[in-house]
């Protein structure tokens, strides 16, 4: 049974949709990445598939019960790591956890014999007794994470999990995701980090304008979508040379002063570039972000 | 049941803070009380044939109970909800947002039942009360008020953007509420349009039933005046949970 299958999910806001006819199934004992650039509909989705908002059409099930009406039954093993810290400032580490226990109706004394793993899992072993302000953002990130696993979930939603952390806490969160996922929990993340997806993800499906655009495993797209290299040309010089790049690659785009040019034959087009003398550039293996940036577009959005 | 998972969350961190926040609580009613009693008292001399003390004793209790429940509903729920993104927190489990404003309520009723009877462990203490059996009377009385003004604070915080806005609440509701209510001086004292105005504030029935309880008297009507304070607390209650749905859940 897919932990969460939704259908057809429409979400209208003040007339504009959302969520906008949104399909997606997960697979068991897998990660599954959502990517979409701010304001594509990742958080909304998240939110109708927790069944904290009423959809306006489709249907949500979650792990097998129907949202929002099997909101309490399915949340009983459902973890959420959501994108705000919202653990509790008055608390010790060890309160946290168990006042958020309480919350799933799990006996006190059950929650003092998880507790101790918890801790060892996020690496708070030490830290205990100390107050929540007083962790660093990582702990505060692992803190969270420990919190959403209270319940043994099966799922394990996480709403942009290493936003604002620096690469050791990245890292180091990155490996509490990977052991989960070693262990056979289900994960749902949101991000806009591609890295954390490439690495975390078996599947992703990106998202955009609330609707998936693609989807796949991180490999998959970036075969399915895009040319296997890209060769970035810098310098002031580039407008200059958009028709040497019709010529010589399959795709090319620029962006500021930076010419992006997408081929299957990396060595023919850095041997012309080479033969040419003039400008620097870079080549590089195609990755998920030039996928993600030819399907959303570079335009900003805000 | 999953209320009472909310309640003891709050009840876990006000235990960690329970000393200053009785002191807190009492004081502040205490000081009034016994400052305007014996003070104004000597010019007075008696109110309603007692003691201005005696008097001042009911509608200083009634407005404590208002003062921590309407404090715990604005300014410390507001950091749960707004702030420290608790309520939201809960919401991912499977509790529901009645659950979680269910606990609210109940909690700012109970933390107001305490600065009540604190309240009135001094009345006892100055022997202030005329029959002791009746005075017990007291206790519902408080709870009905804290649960009074905890629903409507409910309401009041749903709306609220900061911390600011309560300003308004405390100085068109809270304040007016309190000089009109009977706190300090009987009502029958106000012009005939204003006493109008304070036979629609739920104050006045709470003072209206606490008051005959301290003079050792059963308050007449008191099924009506519980009535009403049920009523704020019920329909503040209703419309807060409506309000706090539209706020975090759309």
């Amino acid at each position: 049974m897919s932990p969460l299958r939704l259908t057809g999910l429409t979400k209208r806001y003040a007339g504009t949709a959302v969520v906008d006819g949104l399909d997606l199934e997960i697979a068991p004992g897998r990660c599954h990445g959502l990517l979409g650039p701010n304001g594509a509909g990742k958080t909304t989705t998240l939110r109708l598939a927790l069944g904290l908002i009423e959809a306006d059409a489709g249907e949500i099930a979650l792990l097998g019960h129907p949202m929002p009406c099997g909101a309490a039954l399915a949340r009983r093993k459902v973890g959420v790591v959501p994108q705000a810290d919202s653990l509790d400032p008055d608390f010790s580490v060890r309160e946290n956890l168990l006042t958020y226990g309480r919350y799933f109706g799990i006996p006190k004394a059950e929650l003092e014999r998880r507790i101790p793993a918890l801790l060892e899992f996020a690496g708070l072993a030490g830290k205990a007794e100390a107050l929540a302000p007083s962790l660093s953002g990582g702990m505060k990130r692992r803190l969270t994470l420990a919190r959403a696993l209270i319940n043994d979930p099966r799922l394990l939603i996480l709403d942009e999990p290493t936003t604002g952390l620096d690469p050791q806490a990245r890292h180091l969160v990155w490996r509490g995701l990977r052991r989960l996922i070693a262990q056979g929990k289900t994960l749902l993340l949101t991000t806009h980090f591609m890295e954390e997806a490439e690495r975390l993800c078996d599947r992703i499906s990106i998202i955009d304008h609330g609707r998936i655009i693609a989807e796949g495993s991180p490999r998959g797209l970036i075969e399915t979508h895009i040319e296997p290299h890209v060769v970035e040309v810098f310098g002031e010089g580039i407008a200059g040379l958009h028709n040497w790049a019709d010529r010589h690659c399959d795709r090319w785009e620029q962006a500021g002063e930076s010419l992006f040019c997408y081929t299957h034959d990396h060595l023919a087009l850095t041997a012309e570039l080479d033969r040419m003398g003039s400008p620097r550039y870079l080549h590089r293996p195609a990755s998920l972000e030039d996928v993600f940036l030819k399907l959303t577009g570079r335009d900003l959005r805000d | 049941m999953g209320w009472l998972a909310v309640w003891q969350r709050n009840f876990r961190v006000w235990k960690k803070l329970a000393g200053p926040s009785i002191l807190g609580n009492l004081a502040d009613p205490l000081l009034y009380m016994l400052g305007l009693g014996y003070g104004l008292g000597q010019f007075l001399g008696e109110v309603q044939g007692v003691p201005y003390l005696t008097f001042l004793a009911a509608g200083t209790l009634a407005y404590s109970v208002m003062n921590s429940a309407t404090f715990e509903t604005l300014y410390s729920a507001f950091s749960r909800m707004h702030v420290q993104k608790t309520w939201e927190a809960i919401l991912n489990t499977p509790l529901t947002l009645n659950d979680v404003l269910m606990g609210e309520w109940l909690w700012a009723a109970s933390k107001s039942l305490l600065s009540g009877v604190a309240i009135l462990v001094v009345i006892w203490a100055l022997g202030l009360y005329e029959d002791f059996a009746l005075s017990l009377l007291l206790l519902p009385v408080i709870l009905l008020t804290g649960l009074c003004f905890s629903g409507m604070g409910l309401m009041v915080n749903a709306k609220s953007p900061n911390y600011d806005f309560f300003l308004y609440y405390f100085t068109l509701v809270i304040t007016p509420m309190i000089l009109l209510a009977g706190v300090f001086y009987p009502t029958n004292a106000l012009p005939a349009w204003l006493a109008v105005v304070a036979d629609w504030l739920p104050l006045t029935h709470a003072i209206q039933l606490a008051r005959p309880l301290v003079l050792g008297q059963l308050p007449e009507a008191a099924f009506w005046h519980g009535s009403v304070l049920l009523a704020y607390g019920v329909a503040g209650y209703a419309i807060g949970l409506r309000w706090t749905r539209r706020r975090l859940l759309r």
